[in-house]
């Protein structure tokens, strides 16, 4: 919420002329009313040598939540705790740029009607941010300021001196020296303050690319990091699908355990692409599951973990899969799902082969008898290992579908993968990763126990030291007449009552 | 039967299919013996589809409107009557199609009026003057020709009354159904499968605490309870047995001296089907039956025949509470009246495919079970009988060897004798489980999803919005432990009402005040834990763990977190931290002197820092390093404007002031962070545990005891542990009647808060405690610190101005929150005590979660 921007000058080139090139007076302390608080604009310092001017935001943080759009429950728009205690009213951020854009609105502009020939002029400037939040630190804080001339300083600030162990905050203290027009200087701080701050929480104007393309005007076209400045600055409107129901329950239960909300709300992968890399694996993955639904004839079949519906997407594209059935216990990737599936659009007949369900394999469900194939793939590997019985049963025991077949990562390819570190899994929600010996007996066993026999078979490259990168298992239920050895799941029974 | 009676009888749930011409007067026999919601008519339907009663066009849509109001109607159990002409053989089709449907019996009433009577009775209205005298013609002819088929359609009574006195006489008497016993309520000694075990069964009936009465030969009777109790038969009475015709003379007598209810086993039906002459299989034991039988004279084998031929499929006992049938009876059949209930009752449901030893593959029907009415029944032989899902088997294989099992209602005590010996070798041997499998199945998605209401019994009816258990399946499905681990979730709690002192927003003031005004003179204030919730299931050993809530891995009990996930990713300190409990509640004896192998506890795990790092660095660190950073800088720019002249002196102290807050509120979440814990049963350093609840133990619902006694408890188990890793509540009891006691209270609490606590929680002393008006009194409500509350409203919500902004707070919506969680929270506590299904448990526990997850004001 503070900067300060110094020039130094001489008697011909009066340091005070910043005065007239932010179109305010170096002897008085202005105040300007903004959409998030009060922006004071003062000169610590105003000489012909040196000229400092400060800007200082005030932010309301009371207002700052009430502003929010909900009435009576929750109030905010998006009622998590953050919104109460956040570094608005200290940081520099997003705000403080939306600030300079009105408060130096001329400046930025490159006008100045009392002294129009200064604002071509490149003077020498120093500009400090103390508390500028910085995702990708100081690093990229050069990476960014850097190729537009600019000495960068900027140390990380520590996140509590007390506590030594927590490391670095997301801030670092800049301080940019260099020689520029002060209209290209407030343009890039226009811009990188959000680009940096990167917060979720922010509105966008509708006309942010227009804004983008202006501000960025003579810098960013060359700019290296122009791409990651585009995405970060115009991404910050996909921010606002947090204000989604599912998501805000899903931020309410989170908080009710003091977790970040997106310990809970992690089923839909805020990057683009959910797949592992090298992509064409999660093509080959479908394409073996295709073929094996194909292979066993089945026309009615359950997507069961169907995230944002890339599979369904595949299924529906073969017309020999009649009925469709996605299921998915988050409502966010469902939405996603049907999203992209484009349902909105879909003609009924169309829609007759499709469902989209919220349901959870924690639980049996009578709605997924009766199907000939059921998909499992990339599923078992989210699911705490103690609750997998769960799953089991409700598959194999209650859905009980004649083929399943389940894909999931071979851990003993994870060495391949080079960018992924040792012992590190490949999804931060997965819970276990399995070697092929432990996918098999894990199968063979569920297959003994509700009657089916099972068959594996690789998903990309068989590398003959550590196989596949995923394996994938095809259980087919035994014939009607040759009734499974049902021993009931392992698991003991609680006494409801204590016998006398 | 056919009567010509002008008294009616119908079963009191049954459809009612009036037959008659048009103006035969079928409205007005119907409006005279019916209740207006009773009755259905087409034209009724008509003029609902078509706003015109008389609008032939409109009957095949009026007749499906008609149709399935009958058939939801029939669904709840309520007699209903068809005020439509049914004429026509395929109009009745159809009813007596969704009278079975609905396995309810299907009654014919026929007004059979001549015609002229019906043409003046059409040409005195208005609407139906027009209508053709043919059409009444048809209508008679019709009825004529549909009178002698009526019984072979499938109406299970047919009423014809003939002319307009008989029709104007009749009067209707609503019959109770065979099965409805509702009005007896016991107590009962239900008794499982005997196949002909007289000895066994002799034994066990004298065990029960019967007086047996033989006649001269010395054969038994009669049985009867000196303290009127009734024994309740579940059949399979006889076959494959050394006497089952002993058997059947003692329940005859009992039976019919009114010591005893019988229903029908498969073996009854099949041995009257032989005994009436029609052919059947002689086997399964039948073989037997029919050789003992030889030796009984002709009147026995009348008798026999009589008595099985009288049998009645199922009852519903104690209030619609009880249930007996042979096999099994899914709720929806519960007290109807079909050929399938029946089939139901004495065979079970199969799933259509044998098994290696060529027997039927039974369908697990008690998985499915959600009924409210407790069901006990037979058939299925199985070592032990066991509870599942509020259903029963007493079959214990008594004929096999194995143990002849009587079900004592309403005390649910299992009593058994063993067998003499094995009486016959079992076709297969008997399965390890109760039918239907172990409870380790998954529970159904139908018992959480959707818009639910569940009942408690502290707060009525409690509603669960359908997006609210969305968000929770998510969860409790992704990220929750093991449901039958889980068995209780902590409600949330509402602050006090708000605080006009000034400088505070909170204080507990207010607190005291609110309690006194809804008249609960004493409470006690218990010292805040800062860190996070934890509910500890501690278990005496592993195996106790395991029997009773499926932990597996010989981890004695779990720890879990307020919505339900495991509260550490490291068995190893799960251990460590249960261990220390165990060796608490072991020292103080708890286990003796509540009975107990188990405990469920509520306690706060410090530091808060150790679970909540990630939001500690993300959020309140964060905000702290921003500020720690940015006020130098802004105050010296400011201070040499001053300098300068500038005008700038209340900016400045205003800026001054921030900066001492932004110190004030880093100091704050400070206090609650320490370094703590290590991974292994041994990295419990620096980690404290306060438990501050005694939930459950094995029948008890703890929850309900005074908060005194249950903290003294607590203080027991902190001594005995040495307080290595648990801590104690301090707290304070006020009477919030008495000033110098509330003024104590006050100061007890600026000094807590002082030295940096939370704050207190402010609790009636009886915790379970009704208000004026029997309404359900706050189980609680929070006080807290001025400086802790500056982690929730942020570092400068103390300012004068932003006081007054924050003092708006809507706490109405918190409080029926907090209520309605509380309510579901103890439900479930009393369902796990009492020991009923999983399901009920899991149902009250998803609820609390649910309710989570309902948009609040966070801050509260």
């Amino acid at each position: 919420m503070f900067l300060t921007i110094s020039t130094t000058g001489t008697s011909g080139r009066p340091a005070t002329d910043l005065g007239f090139l932010l179109h305010k007076h170096p002897d008085k302390a202005q105040q300007f009313s903004t959409s998030h608080g009060t922006a004071h604009v003062f000169y610590p310092e105003a000489g012909e040598e040196r000229c400092t001017a400060a800007l200082l935001l005030e932010v309301d943080p009371v207002a700052l939540i009430r502003r929010g759009k909900g009435k009576g429950r929750g109030g905010a728009p998006d009622s998590a705790l953050a919104q109460y205690v956040n570094d608005r009213p200290y940081a520099a951020s997003s705000l403080l740029a939306v600030a300079i854009g009105s408060v130096f609105s001329s400046a930025v502009k490159g006008q100045c009607t009392a002294r129009p020939e200064l604002t071509g002029e490149r003077r020498p400037l120093r500009i400090e941010v103390p508390a500028l939040p910085a995702r990708g630190g100081a690093e990229l804080v050069e990476r960014l300021f850097a190729p537009m001339g600019w000495a960068v300083t900027a140390e990380p600030v520590a996140l509590d001196e007390r506590f030594p162990e927590w490391g670095d905050s997301r801030y670092v203290s800049l301080v940019l020296e260099g020689e520029s027009t002060l209209r290209d200087a407030l343009r890039q701080l226009y811009v990188l303050l959000p680009v940096l701050d990167d917060a979720k929480h922010y509105w966008v104007a509708p006309d942010e690319v227009e804004k983008l393309l202006r501000f960025g005007e003579g810098w960013l076209e060359g700019h290296p990091e122009q791409r990651l400045i585009t995405n970060r600055y115009l991404a910050r409107r996909w921010g606002l699908t947090r204000d989604a129901l599912e998501r805000l329950a899903l931020a309410r239960l989170a908080e009710a355990d003091d977790t970040e909300a997106e310990q809970l709300d992690n089923a839909v992968d805020e990057q683009a692409d959910t797949e592992d890399k090298p992509v064409p694996l999660a093509v080959q993955r479908r394409e073996a599951i295709l073929g094996a639904l194909r292979a066993a004839k089945a026309a009615r079949v359950l997507d069961l973990g169907c995230g944002q519906g890339q599979l369904v997407g595949e299924l529906l594209k073969d017309q020999r899969f009649t009925e469709i059935v996605g299921l998915d216990v988050s409502m966010r990737a469902l939405k996603e799902a049907s999203r992209r599936l484009r349902l909105d659009r879909m003609t009924e007949r169309q829609l007759a082969r499709l469902q989209l369900l919220q349901g959870s394999l924690a639980y049996t469900d009578r709605r997924l008898t009766g199907y000939e194939a059921a998909v499992l793939s990339e599923v078992i590997e989210h699911v705490d290992p103690p609750r997998l019985p769960a799953l089991e049963y409700a598959v194999f025991g209650a859905a009980r579908p004649a083929t399943v077949v389940v894909t999931t990562p071979n851990v003993e390819y994870n060495v391949r993968w080079e960018t992924l570190p040792a012992g590190r899994v490949r999804h931060a929600d997965h819970r276990f990763e399995w070697t092929r010996e432990e996918f098999r007996a894990w199968a063979r066993t569920v297959g003994e126990r509700h009657g089916y026999d099972t068959e594996f078979m690789p998903v990309g490259p068989d590398d003959p030291e550590v196989g596949p990168p995923t394996q994938m298992a095809v259980f087919c239920k035994r014939d009607r007449n040759e009734p499974p050895k049902s021993e009931p799941p392992k698991h003991e029974t609680p006494k409801e009552v204590k016998a006398a | 039967m056919t009567t010509n009676a002008t008294t009616l009888a119908v079963p009191d749930l049954c459809l009612v299919v009036l037959v008659g011409a048009t103006g035969s007067g079928k409205s007005t026999f119907a409006a005279r013996h019916f209740k207006p919601t009773e009755t259905i008519s087409s034209d009724f339907c008509r003029g609902l589809v078509s706003d015109d009663e008389n609008d032939q066009s409109a009957s095949k849509e009026a007749f499906e409107v008609l149709h399935y109001i009958v058939g939801k109607r029939l669904e709840a159990g309520r007699l209903t009557v068809v005020d439509a002409t049914n004429v026509q053989p395929e109009a009745r089709k159809q009813l007596v199609h969704i009278a079975r449907e609905h396995d309810v019996l299907p009654v014919a009433v026929v007004l059979d009026v001549p015609e002229d009577v019906c043409a003046e009775r059409n040409a005195s209205r208005p609407d139906r003057a027009a209508l053709s005298r043919r059409v009444i013609q048809r209508h008679q002819r019709e009825l004529r020709r549909s009178l002698r088929h009526l019984e072979r359609e499938g109406f299970r009574k047919v009423h014809h009354l003939r002319g307009v006195a008989q029709v104007e006489s009749a009067e209707i008497v609503r019959e109770r159904r065979f099965n409805d016993l509702r009005h007896l309520t016991g107590p009962f000694d239900i008794v499982g499968d005997i196949h002909g075990c007289r000895s066994e069964l002799e034994s066990l009936l004298t065990r029960l605490g019967y007086a047996l009465q033989r006649d001269e030969a010395g054969r038994p009777v009669d049985a009867a309870h000196p303290e009127g109790r009734t024994a309740v038969f579940v059949g399979d009475l006889v076959d494959r047995g050394p006497d089952s015709p002993g058997v059947l003379r003692l329940v005859m007598g009992m039976v019919a001296a009114g010591h005893a209810l019988c229903v029908p086993g498969n073996h009854e039906n099949k041995l009257g089907r032989y005994l009436k002459g029609r052919q059947v299989n002689v086997a399964h034991g039948l073989a037997e039956t029919v050789e003992q039988l030889e030796r009984e004279d002709a009147a026995f084998h009348e008798k026999t025949r009589e008595f099985i031929d009288s049998l009645v499929s199922h009852y519903v006992l104690d209030g619609g509470a009880l249930v007996v049938c042979h096999a099994g009876l899914p709720e929806k059949y519960h007290g109807r009246t079909s050929g399938r209930v029946r089939s139901h009752a004495l065979y079970g449901d199969s799933t259509g495919e044998t098994d290696e030893f060529g027997l039927p593959v039974r369908y697990p029907w008690a998985e499915d079970y959600r009924g409210r009415a407790a069901v006990v029944y037979g058939h299925t032989p199985t070592p032990v009988a066991t509870w599942l899902n509020n259903t029963i088997c007493l079959d214990t294989g008594a004929v096999f060897g194995g143990k002849l099992t009587a079900l004592r209602w309403p005390e649910r005590e299992l009593v058994d004798v063993a067998a003499e010996q094995v009486w016959y070798e079992p076709a297969k041997p008997l399965v390890s489980e109760a039918p239907g499998g172990a409870e380790g199945r998954p529970l159904d998605l139908s018992d959480v999803t959707g818009r639910r209401v569940v009942e408690t019994r502290h707060l009525g009816n409690v509603a669960v919005k359908e997006e609210n258990a969305a968000a929770a399946l998510e969860v409790m499905s992704r990220f929750a432990s093991d449901p039958r681990q889980l068995v209780y979730l902590p409600p949330t709690m509402s602050p006090c009402a708000t605080s006009k002192e000034d400088g505070y927003l909170e204080h507990p003031k207010e607190a005291f005040a609110a309690y006194r005004a809804e008249g609960v003179a004493r409470v006690i204030c218990e010292e805040k834990h800062m860190g996070s919730r934890v509910v500890a299931l501690v278990c005496r050993d592993g195996e106790v763990a395991r029997e009773r809530f499926g932990v597996p891995d010989g981890v004695p009990g779990a720890l879990y977190t307020r919505t339900g996930r495991p509260f550490f990713d490291d068995a190893g300190l799960t251990r460590g931290v249960l261990h220390r409990l165990g060796l608490g509640i072991e020292g103080t004896g708890l286990w003796e002197q509540l009975d107990t192998d188990w405990l469920l506890l509520d306690a706060e795990l410090m530091p808060w820092s150790l679970k909540a790092a990630g939001l500690l660095r993300h959020q309140y660190a964060s905000v702290g390093a921003a500020a720690r950073t940015v006020f130098p800088g802004a105050l010296a720019a400011l201070e040499s404007a001053a300098a300068r002249g500038v005008e700038v002196s209340a900016l400045l102290d205003r800026q001054r002031e921030r900066a001492t807050d932004a110190a004030a509120f880093t100091e704050a979440y400070g206090r609650y962070c320490w370094p703590a814990g290590d991974r292994g049963e041994d990295g419990l350093d620096g980690i404290r545990l306060a438990p501050f609840q005694l939930l459950a133990a094995e029948g008890r619902n703890l929850a309900l005891l005074p908060h005194d006694e249950q903290l003294a408890m607590v203080d027991r188990m902190v001594g005995e542990e040495g307080g290595r890793l648990l801590a104690p509540t301090r707290r304070l009891v006020v009477d919030t009647g008495d000033e110098a006691s509330v003024a104590e209270g006050i100061r007890w609490w600026l000094e807590l808060t002082a030295a940096g606590g939370e704050g207190m929680v402010v609790k009636p002393l009886g915790a379970h405690v009704r208000g004026e008006g029997g309404k359900l009194v706050q189980p609680g409500v929070k006080c807290r610190g001025r400086e802790y509350l500056r982690i929730i409203y942020g570092p400068e919500y103390t300012r004068p101005e932003n006081l007054a902004k924050l003092r708006i707070r809507h706490l109405g919506h918190k409080r029926s929150l907090a209520l309605r969680e509380y309510a579901l929270g103890l439900e479930a506590l009393d369902r796990l005590a009492a020991g009923e299904p999983l399901w009920r448990v899991h149902e009250a526990v998803f609820g609390v979660l649910a309710l989570e997850s309902e948009p609040v004001d966070p801050r509260l």
